[in-house]
């Protein structure tokens, strides 16, 4: 879906007029004239990388009511809840957080046209991040609390459940792009959409790293 | 969502004249199309619907509040009018209105063909009239609809006495929140634009002020919104689903919404009034014949204005139990958002100053806009102080700052805007006779209207009440003939884009002698603006009286539109 919105049709395509892409240009001189190939990505790489950016602001926003609420609470855990498991979040957190380094070895072989070394790697990105969700949907269904057990219970569903769902589409955008590497000749022009899917993937990652800091490191008070 | 592609042919959206009797293809403003000159329209009329709607919620809480006692609507009825009025105006009046605009100025004042996302530019605007219906949907469910205020405060904006999941409070945080998915996208379309698209030789020194008051604005709105999101989310789990971020019995904390909803909300009248200090500095010099003044101080002076927005929300919390120290901090970074703004304000003056000065409508509400802007500066400036904001914070002292804000500045500048653009985006002329009438009575309307109102607050009439004491009487009868005169002012405006529309003279490719990229364009301009025969711009904006052209090959460009 975000690649056919993220996406300039034919008829407006810059690469046909006289303007182009490149880098912003310098205070007079413009954005620069027609360098052809790449301005179609271009555009994309840039709305998508603007979108992570305000993106991620929803994620600050969270983390900082976690912390709030964390440090001003009067109860903490629910009664009977000790604390979070760590050993099986761990592995699951090695998991995600490689799949980056196979997602980047995806792009790195499209890169280079190896069209079907790409396909694996990206298949495995992909599975990996399956894991990921399942474990997670596993350990969500072991809690001993709810999403209505006091602050604590709501923060720790509110945010792996929001993260989650950032995985999820991950894994769907990815899937769409595996899609698209069949159709012949679509990397020919440049590979904008696995490259802002790849960014994406590595973006949910980050989030999760500071997220597991938060909820399974940091549990003393 | 599907990934087949729309067809989309932009020759064929190019009538060649309207025909007499109705604007030309109207049908097209119907449909999901992909150019932004339609998508602007699709904004602005449905904006000025709802402006109506939100006009029409505002006259009966002034009927209401004619005479002292509640008697015209019940008390609870009445918050919810006060309720839905402020959501009306800020998501579906305000908000849509503005990205109508950035729709239909910025890609032929950069040169651009259309937006950097034209599939995703016609998504957001779609998603308008679904959040505008959810939001009127309110109005039928059982309860009605919400009451707690255009801010949403918990604890009082989590009690659902009925115990419904579809709810009013449930139906207006949804409407915010898809009106939240919308504008974020409409931003990431917009920046895009203005930092990809400009035209050979626009660099950043040489693009119009409203350019970079969009793009100021749309850089609040990415930065801002997500924090309102996270605020959302959280209280509509609050409300719908038992958790209790914000609910103190459950160990939540009221304050954090307070701080989530005011991040967002007041840099969010920046949103509003940046692209009309825009308007104010693209019209200023074209009726007064001069360049603009310290163009720029007032182009980076946005920027300080977005940077200092981002910084100053507590101010709204000043009664809320914030700690000494804060209020402190948040009254200095307030008090200088008036250096960036004054900068502005003065260099509009100096535009002004011995230009030989084309009283259009356009330009008389331009310069009431300023002229009331002015006036909302210094009771904000007031309003900043802490021991001045403790007494009046809660009183209509706050309702008429606000409305001078949002209505006789902010909407003031909209309604420069419609008479200065609407030639060119429509191919008519708007009749000025009837333009002049609708100042006239907008602006005695807005006077009567809000000056009041700093009267009433300062004398400790509380705000958000339905019955007040018989001492008030008279500020709120004056108050609501304004709101009265303000409807009536409503009926020359409507009548003249009508029939301007239908059947106002031609409009010429540049009425106005004005200098600027989209004036090269014919009236209105082909779908793709310039196409492939995009000009190299030579020089900056708002060369008035130098004369330098604006662009390589000027003639040749002027010739076509002659020809045309
Ligand atoms: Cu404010």
């Amino acid at each position: 879906m975000a690649d056919s919105l993220f996406s300039t049709p034919a008829a407006l395509d810059p690469t046909a007029g006289p303007q182009g892409s490149g880098a912003a240009g310098s205070p007079e001189q413009g954005p620069g004239h027609g360098s052809g190939e790449h301005a179609h990505g271009g555009y994309n790489l840039t709305g998508f990388v603007i979108f992570l950016a305000s993106e991620s602001l929803i994620f600050a926003a969270l983390f900082a009511a976690y912390i709030v609420l964390k440090g001003s609470a009067p109860l903490w855990l629910p009664a009977g809840v000790e604390g979070l498991e760590v050993r099986e979040p761990l592995i699951n957190t090695i998991v995600l957080v490689s799949s980056s380094g196979v997602a980047w070895l995806a792009e790195r072989a499209l890169h280079r046209r190896q069209l079907v070394r790409f396909r694996l790697w990206w298949l495995l990105t992909m599975a990996m991040g399956t894991w990921f969700v399942v474990g997670q949907a596993r350990e969500w269904l072991g809690l001993p609390f709810g999403l209505g057990d006091g602050v604590f219970g709501a923060c720790f569903y509110l945010l792996t459940g929001f993260h989650g769902l950032h995985v999820i589409t991950g894994v769907l955008l990815m899937a769409l792009m595996l899609w698209r590497s069949f159709r012949p000749g679509n990397y020919d022009g440049g590979e904008a959409g696995v490259t802002s899917v790849g960014l994406f993937w590595h973006f949910v990652d980050v989030i999760w790293i500071v997220l597991f800091a938060l909820l399974y490191l940091w549990q003393g008070r | 969502m599907t990934t087949t592609p729309i067809p989309f042919d932009p020759r064929t959206l190019r009538a060649p004249h309207p025909v007499p009797g109705a604007p030309d293809n109207w049908r097209r403003f119907f449909t999901f199309n992909t150019d932004a000159k339609v998508i602007g329209i699709q904004y602005i009329a449905l904006a000025l619907l709802f402006l109506l709607v939100g006009g029409l919620l505002a006259m009966i809480m002034r009927g209401e509040l004619i005479t002292p006692p509640a008697d015209l609507v019940d008390p609870s009825v009445y918050n919810g009018l006060y309720t839905m009025h402020g959501t009306v105006m800020l998501f579906l009046f305000l908000f849509p209105i503005l990205n109508g605009f950035n729709n239909l100025l910025i890609p032929p004042m950069i040169g651009a063909p259309d937006m950097a996302f034209p599939r995703l530019n016609a998504l957001a605007f779609w998603m308008f009239p679904v959040f505008g219906v959810v939001l009127m949907a309110s109005f039928l469910v059982p309860g009605g609809p919400a009451s707690s205020g255009w801010w949403a405060y918990p604890p009082l904006s989590t009690q659902n006495p009925l115990g419904l999941l579809i709810n009013g409070q449930f139906l207006w945080i949804l409407a915010v929140a898809i009106s939240g998915v919308s504008s974020i996208l409409g931003a990431v379309n917009f920046c895009t634009t203005i930092i990809r698209m400009r035209a050979p030789g626009m660099g950043w020194f040489r693009m119009p002020i409203f350019c970079w008051t969009a793009l100021a604005a749309q850089t609040i709105q990415l930065a801002g919104l997500p924090v309102l999101t996270a605020g959302a989310v959280m209280l509509l789990f609050d409300l719908s689903f038992g958790t209790s971020f914000f609910q103190p019995e459950g160990g939540g904390d009221p304050m954090l919404y307070q701080h989530f909803f005011w991040f967002y909300s007041h840099p969010a009248v920046y949103v509003m009034v940046l692209p009309v200090f825009g308007f104010f500095s693209e019209i200023f010099p074209v009726y007064a014949r001069k360049p603009l003044f310290g163009y720029h101080v007032v182009a980076i002076a946005s920027f300080g204005i977005v940077f200092l927005s981002l910084i100053v929300w507590v101010h709204h919390m000043f009664t809320s139990g914030t700690p000494q120290w804060m209020r402190h901090v948040f009254m200095v970074t307030t008090m200088l958002i008036a250096v960036p703004t004054g900068i502005k304000v003065f260099a509009w003056l100096a535009t002004l100053w011995r230009g030989k000065l084309w009283l259009t409508t356009a330009m008389l509400f331009a310069m009431g806009g300023v002229f009331n802007f002015i006036f909302a500066g210094i009771t904000g400036i007031m309003l900043a102080t802490v021991p001045v904001d403790v007494h009046v914070g809660n009183t209509y002292f706050v309702v008429g700052h606000f409305h001078t804000v949002i209505f006789s500045t902010i909407t003031f500048g909209v309604y420069a805007a419609i008479y200065h653009w609407f030639a060119k985006f429509t191919g008519r002329m708007l009749y000025e006779g009837l333009g002049k009438v609708h100042f006239v009575l907008t602006f005695v309307g807005a006077q009567l209207n809000f000056l009041p109102m700093h009267w009433a607050g300062l004398m400790g009439m509380p705000r958000r009440v339905a019955s007040y004491d018989p001492e008030f009487a008279l500020a709120n009868v004056l108050a609501s003939l304004g709101a009265f005169l303000l409807g009536v002012a409503m009926i020359p405006f409507l009548l003249n884009l009508v029939s301007s529309w239908v059947r106002g003279a031609r409009a010429p490719a540049n009425p106005w002698q004005a200098i600027g990229l989209e004036w090269l364009l014919p009236s209105p301009p082909p779908a793709e603006n310039f196409e492939h025969d995009v000009p190299t711009v030579i020089s900056g904006p708002y060369g008035y009286g130098l004369g330098h052209p604006l662009v390589a090959d000027q003639e040749r460009y002027e010739a076509r539109l002659k020809e045309g």
